[in-house]
């Protein structure tokens, strides 16, 4: 049993950080109104939702301006994208298993 | 039993959200049956008017038309064709501003401007070669080019939203194909790409995901 388990992380367990992810591995990089509006959420919870990914560096922050607007979006990292792969293989083995 | 269920519902969210965020879903299938109902209609009042209830082949009025002592012009083929057009593109955007709306989904987004170009590229170089066309004075040829290019222009942009769109693009360019051969059948190909296709699509479309 333990073995299946083990690649569920800890750090998708959230419906939240899950949407994140799923995003940002089929977009090269998503801007944080496009995250709000896509996902439902409020500014502050969003907010927190990304600096728990970036600080287990499973994204990257890109700020830039357009014009003289700021703008943040996030990329996925190599670690972030493998690791999100590993638990979406260890969701399917469970699945498979009932 | 509850991390497993849990587990099921992750899946679904990790699908919706890759999906949500790569495809413009905004897109209303009431556009496909307006387009494919004004379409018939302007090709049933060609048939009413300018062929005189099919007393007139539609091939005949066409190489008429390049003939400098034939007394018909091609105004009213012309206006009927891009009323058509011009209605079918604007309650495209209607239909789907009221389903963006209604889903609480902005209209305008990365996505949806990817769509558009993706749309616009095969369906400008279609356009320029239609001119081309009609400089050349190949009339019969323009309704097998239309169907060929918009078919490829649905081609490209399916991949930026609902994935019937590409299959719709593929039969459109079949329909255009079958026509470049028989193309003094112009008018019933017309009816079928344009008209019946589109309601086909539409009404499926509609069914499966608005209602």
């Amino acid at each position: 049993m333990k073995s299946i388990i083990s690649n569920i992380n800890k750090v998708f367990e959230s419906r939240i950080r899950l949407g994140i992810m799923s995003v940002l591995m089929v977009n090269p990089e998503y801007d944080f109104n496009s995250f709000k509006e896509t996902l439902d959420l409020t500014d502050g919870n969003l907010a927190s939702h990304l600096k728990a990914l970036e600080e287990k560096g499973m994204i990257t922050t890109n700020k830039q301006f357009i014009g003289r607007k700021p703008n943040t979006s996030y990329s996925a990292t190599e670690t972030g994208k493998s690791e999100f792969s590993e638990h979406l293989k260890a969701l399917e083995n469970l699945i498979k298993d009932l | 039993m509850k991390n497993d269920l849990n587990s099921f519902e992750d899946i679904k969210v990790i699908r919706k959200m890759m999906e949500e965020s790569t495809r413009f879903l905004s897109l209303s299938g009431l556009s496909g049956v307006f387009a494919g109902v004004v379409s018939i209609i302007g090709a049933y009042l060609v048939y009413l008017f300018i062929l005189d209830n099919g007393a007139i082949e539609f091939s005949t009025y066409l190489s008429g038309l390049t003939d400098p002592n034939y007394p018909v012009s091609g105004w009213l083929l012309i206006v009927d064709a891009l009323t058509v057009l011009g209605l079918a593109i604007t309650f495209a955007l209607v239909f789907s501003l009221r389903k963006a709306r209604r889903d609480k989904k902005k209209f305008m987004t990365p996505i949806s401007l990817r769509m558009l170009l993706n749309l616009s590229i095969p369906l400008f170089t279609g356009g320029v070669f239609v001119i081309a066309l009609v400089l050349a004075d190949q009339l019969l040829f323009i309704v097998p080019c239309l169907l060929i290019f918009y078919g490829l222009a649905l081609v490209n942009a399916g991949k930026f939203t609902f994935s019937e769109i590409f299959y719709l693009g593929l039969l459109e360019i079949i329909i255009g194909l079958v026509a470049l051969f028989v193309p003094e059948w112009g008018l019933i190909f017309w009816l079928a790409g344009f008209g019946v296709l589109h309601i086909i699509y539409g009404a499926a479309m509609y069914r499966r995901y608005e209602r």
